[in-house]
């Protein structure tokens, strides 16, 4: 199947199982992000811990790699620092941002799965919705 | 005109001549030929037109009905033969009754905001719930502007108008207008619109048709229609974006005030008061899209030229073709079943995302459009998010159709 480069069996895996979807009942932040251009829409809650995300689940109705890049990112959240999940989102933005060659930057191995947006524009913000939703939820834009 | 372009529905030959005459057709897509199946989000583009604009700006371009010299007498001409080809397409009375606008959303725009400053608290517009965004959104700044009541009649699950529904929201006689979709760019629905514009007239309302869509499948003729407005755009018409027209009744756009002031659309203008030159130039302020309006005649030509009948009869066997073969795949589910339809079809399919689809179609070189369609309000009111669509055009082959089929049953194993 072409195109399988970037449905890579990580996303469509956690895309059909994700593993940190539903609601987060002691939530203690919440944001919504949304995509007007497709309609994705994702509900994130987190519980934040003195400085440290103890918690973090997503609601996400949307594409493949929208549920994927929510259900990643909200595990690869859990037990870091509020400026660490931060500085990750920025990391994440800037992997794939216009003519970056960056490429993990310290990001999860799991990430990489996202890297064949580069070559996808059109469903760059797909992936990204779920970070900005983070950075809203933490107060950062 | 292309005499020789006649299209023989059946003919695998007479289609390959046609499509030899869309350069883009023969371009490749990662690597893939390109099979373009979004024509109803904008149409390819025939020679014919190409080269009509290219001449035009080679050999015969210059401003419109101010030059006193040859080459503007000539752009004149050319723009205002183009008139005459859309009032021709449409069966309007006379050229006079077409006002060419950027598209079918300017021309709606045009009718909203100037035939709807006549209108007056108390009186109400009646839209469908089928409507493209744009034959929404002008009607609701009217109404905040003007405060007049925006209704809107149901559509059935099966995708077509509650006529029933639609007759009772006329009944009060409050309706000073209707604006409709005279195709739905989702579902395919063609809607009964002689039998509108009778409701709507005895009820007293006038009839507004948006036909973006219906204008590029069937022949359209608004006295037949008995309609009062009719707005199309060029650009899924086989022409160039940027143009499109409003055809009204003559004694409307006469009633109607300006749409935007400025140069050509005036008769007198004195810093104390102006007064209007006549309809359409009234409507057309600045100077206007000419080489595109020349582009838009030219498709015009081509379109008349291989026949719209024939062009009706092709889509309607590849849409009844696409319809019996797309729901042999796995999981894929049609999306409305109206009475009447044009060669749109969406769909969606179980554990499939429609983007996922759009994106695993065009790797395979296969364009479609997924998304709410710019229609959010009917995509809330059949329950889902998005679709995938696919819609076909004059060059539409049935092969094209079969390796989408094939394709999309490989996304789908792939994803379950």
């Amino acid at each position: 199947m072409d195109g399988d480069s970037l449905y890579d069996s990580l996303i469509v895996r956690r895309a059909r199982e994700p593993r940190h979807a539903g609601e987060l009942a002691d939530a203690t932040v919440q944001a919504a992000g949304s995509n007007p251009l497709c309609g994705d829409r994702i509900a994130l809650g987190v519980r934040v811990d003195g400085d440290r995300i103890a918690a973090a689940r997503h609601v996400t109705k949307g594409c493949a790699i929208c549920a994927a890049s929510a259900d990643l990112m909200a595990g690869s959240i859990e037990g870091r620092t509020l400026s660490e999940a931060l500085d990750m989102a920025g990391r994440f933005h800037h992997m794939l941002g216009n003519g970056s060659s960056v490429e993990l930057d310290d990001l999860p191995e799991s990430m990489a799965a996202f890297l064949p947006l580069k070559t996808h524009r059109s469903r760059l913000r797909c992936a990204t919705l779920p970070w900005t939703a983070l950075e809203e939820a933490l107060g950062h834009d | 005109m292309i005499g020789d372009t006649t299209l023989d529905t059946k003919n695998v030959a007479d289609l390959s001549h046609l499509r030899a005459q869309f350069p883009i057709l023969s371009e490749t897509v990662h690597g893939k030929p390109l099979v373009f199946l979004d024509s109803a989000a904008s149409a390819q583009k025939p020679d014919a037109v190409i080269d009509a604009m290219s001449t035009m700006m080679r050999t015969q371009y210059a401003n419109i009905h101010r030059g006193l010299h040859w080459m503007s007498e000539r752009a004149t001409e050319a723009y205002e033969i183009a008139r005459s080809r859309v009032a021709t397409l449409l069966g309007a009375n006379a050229r006079e009754e077409i006002v060419f606008t950027r598209n079918s959303t300017e021309a709606i725009n045009l009718v909203a905001y100037s035939y709807g400053s006549l209108l007056k608290p108390g009186q109400a517009v009646l839209i469908s719930e089928m409507e493209h965004h744009s034959n929404i959104v002008p009607w609701q700044l009217l109404r905040d502007r003007v405060g007049v009541e925006l209704r809107v009649a149901p559509v059935t699950d099966d995708g077509d108008l509650d006529i029933e529904a639609f007759g009772d929201l006329l009944s009060d006689g409050k309706v000073a207008l209707v604006a409709i979709t005279h195709m739905s760019n989702v579902l395919g629905t063609v809607t009964p619109a002689r039998r509108l514009a009778d409701m709507a007239h005895a009820a007293g309302a006038k009839i507004l048709f948006d036909g973006s869509q219906a204008v590029v499948h069937r022949r359209v003729d608004v006295r037949a229609l008995d309609a009062d407005f009719y707005v199309f755009t060029g650009h899924k018409l086989y022409g160039p974006s940027g143009i499109g027209a409003l055809w009204a009744r003559r004694e409307l756009l006469e009633e109607m005030p300006p749409f935007m002031g400025g140069g050509d659309m005036i008769s007198t203008v004195t810093f104390e008061h102006s007064t209007w030159a006549p309809p359409p130039a009234k409507f057309e302020a600045g100077t206007p899209a000419i080489v595109e309006a020349v582009g838009l005649g030219a498709a015009i030509d081509w379109v008349e030229g291989v026949g719209l009948d024939a062009i009706s009869a092709h889509e309607a066997a590849l849409t009844a073709h696409a319809l019996r073969v797309l729901p042999e795949v796995p999981g894929l589910r049609i999306v409305g079943r109206p009475a009447d339809r044009g060669g749109v079809v969406s769909f969606t399919m179980e554990d499939v995302h429609p983007h996922d689809i759009a994106t695993l179609l065009d790797r395979n070189g296969i364009a479609v459009r997924a998304g709410h369609h710019c229609a959010e309000p009917l995509m809330r009111r059949l329950g889902l998010n998005a679709t995938a669509r696919a819609s076909f055009g004059v060059y539409t082959t049935e092969a094209e159709i079969t390796v989408l089929v094939e394709t999309l049953g490989r996304i789908r194993s792939f994803f379950v």
